[in-house]
């Protein structure tokens, strides 16, 4: 009897597991396929190494190595940010903290374009800013269009997504930990060093995964705030896929930044004990 | 030193919030401009809703958003449940590994793989266009899961595990223990794992930008063309309509939580109380 309705149970999930492997594990097969493959004019497919070998080429090395770059002075400059931040919110009233945790959390809900599309209406030529300047007799700047719009644009956007893991890992110290340091003699510098941050690096580590992965991914934050003169994989992706109909370079594109995101991760994970991360 | 973190606080709440408020100031604009504001107007709203073309990407996106979240939810609540009865440790941190990955994944590789898989379709069946309502509904429910079964999990995990062979031993039958035992126990983590799903439905742009084609467009497409012309203020007005439907769906689901999490607190108190009573009759 027991048997039978654990059993009942487990099928309850099949459906789910069906749609997983349909639709989640299939297309990941699929990309290593048109990855591997490339069209001949008949239509039909045959297995080719060249669509990785093209990678190498000038048009797509220089562009990983750039949109690694940004990824990586972008998470930089979110966990600057983000870390004191962090520290500020667990330090205040717990009462206050939900709320002002859901402050930080709400641009997240935003949709990309429009917070992208914003920062751009504020740094244009003709924006907010630059009409400030122009009022009290400055000249107007070139705020787009440039590798600091990029960064600024890729650091907005993912700021929330670094605070949030350090933020919750920064509220489970136990206060006393923070006690005992200056009872044993350490001012506010060396409590800090020696004992919040060492507790606090698997929320760090949580944070520079997921500012990291969007970051390097991105393709609508390039080409808006860097006005199309900065293209990054995805940016390069995309074109291939709806631009071109190339759907095999395309993939080959996908397949390669995955496996760059599993490197990272699994770089990542050796340096972190705990599971994963913290999640919304 | 407080002080000092409270002032970087506001500056980085400014930071996070600036571009948001300007967006929703120059909604109210009355000229035809983005940065020039000159006084307070509802002509942008007015012709949002004059214009049919945003009235049917308003409804596409709804009924999108409503369809996926619902069938994401009840696929998503089966699965938690049988999930968390699974004997086999192998295959319950393979499934949860498989259904966690478009959470992990970069929404660009989860949108082009299963746009690869719909193309192959297309050349397998010979078809002209396969792309349009049912390839992004699936898309859409394929990204809800994993938030469901993350929302819905804790639910199970929480409930107490003799509720429902209690409810067997009082003569239900077990799909009867099921929706009249568990189902409500876990009905706060079902119903923030919707209204989530829903958010997410409303808001993505990417995955859907890979997986539609021209006649059915979402909000955020619709947005994303807009940009790409010359723009005014009316793109506003449609971006501050989704930031608020978006900021109450989050309310209401903080209330509801705020809710449940009371509704259980008294539980226990009540709970308490009883035993209290018992005791001192004794």
């Amino acid at each position: 009897m027991n048997k039978k309705r654990s059993f009942l149970r487990t099928a309850a999930a099949y459906p789910h597991m069906l749609w997983s492997l349909l639709f989640i594990v299939v297309p990941l097969l699929f990309v290593l396929y048109y990855a591997l493959t490339v069209e001949n004019p008949d239509g039909s497919f045959s297995f080719s190494f060249s669509n990785i070998t093209a990678l190498g080429s000038e048009s797509y090395f220089p562009v990983f190595i750039r949109s690694i770059c940004f990824a990586v002075v972008a998470t930089l400059i979110c966990l600057l940010l983000a870390y004191p931040l962090a520290y500020a919110l667990s330090q205040c009233k717990v009462s206050s903290q939900r709320m002002l945790i859901m402050l930080v959390m709400l641009p997240m809900w935003m949709n990309l374009l429009i917070r992208t599309y914003s920062w751009m209406n504020i740094l244009e030529t003709n924006g907010v800013i630059n009409n400030f300047f122009a009022s009290i007799g400055l000249p107007r700047m070139q705020l787009l269009g440039n590798a600091g719009a990029v960064i600024l644009g890729m650091v907005y956007n993912f700021l929330p997504y670094m605070v949030l893991p350090i933020y919750t890992v920064m509220s489970k110290i136990d206060r006393r930990y923070i006690e005992a340091a200056a009872d044993l003699g350490c001012n506010g510098w060396q409590t800090m060093l020696r004992v919040i941050l060492p507790l606090s690096a698997s929320g760090v580590i949580s944070g520079i995964t997921m500012v990291f992965v969007p970051s390097v991914s991105t393709f609508y934050i390039s080409q808006k705030m860097g006005n199309g003169r900065f293209e990054m994989i995805g940016d390069t992706i995309e074109r291939q896929f709806m631009s071109n109909y190339d759907y095999h370079m395309g993939a080959t594109l996908s397949l390669v930044l995955m496996v760059l995101i599993i490197v990272c991760l699994a770089v990542m994970n050796r340096f972190g004990d705990e599971d994963g991360g913290v999640l919304v | 030193m407080k002080t000092v973190s409270r002032i970087y606080m506001v500056l980085i709440f400014i930071f996070l919030y600036a571009p948001l408020l300007t967006m929703v100031l120059f909604s109210f604009n009355e000229a035809n401009s983005l940065s020039v504001f000159t006084g307070f107007s509802l002509q942008w709203y007015r012709d949002l809703f004059g214009n049919e073309e945003v009235l049917e990407v308003l409804s596409n996106t709804l009924i999108l958003a409503a369809l996926s979240s619902v069938i994401a939810t009840v696929i998503g609540t089966a699965a938690a449940v049988g999930i968390e009865k699974m004997r086999s440790r192998w295959l319950k941190s393979a499934v949860t590994t498989v259904s966690n990955m478009p959470m992990m994944n970069p929404d660009i590789v989860t949108g082009i793989s299963m746009a690869l898989l719909f193309v192959f379709a297309m050349k397998l069946f010979g078809m002209d266009s396969i792309f349009g309502f049912p390839t992004v509904l699936i898309a859409h429910v394929t990204f809800n899961l994993p938030y469901v079964i993350l929302s819905v999990t804790p639910k199970i995990r929480q409930m107490d595990r003799y509720l429902p062979e209690a409810a067997l031993d009082l003569g239900c039958t077990p799909l009867q223990s099921f929706f009249k035992v568990e189902l409500p126990a876990i009905m706060p983590g079902v119903l923030s794992g919707l209204l989530m799903a829903f958010t997410l439905s409303l808001d993505d742009f990417v995955i859907s930008y890979f997986n539609t084609e021209g006649d059915f467009q979402t909000l955020p497409i619709y947005i994303f063309g807009m940009t790409k012309r010359t723009v005014t203020p009316d793109i506003y007005s449609l971006s501050t309509l989704l930031f608020v439907s978006v900021l109450l769906l989050l309310i209401l689901s903080n209330v509801m939580q705020g809710y449940a999490e009371r509704k259980e607190q008294r539980k226990i108190a009540a709970q308490a109380g009883v035993r209290r009573k018992r005791k001192g009759a004794k």
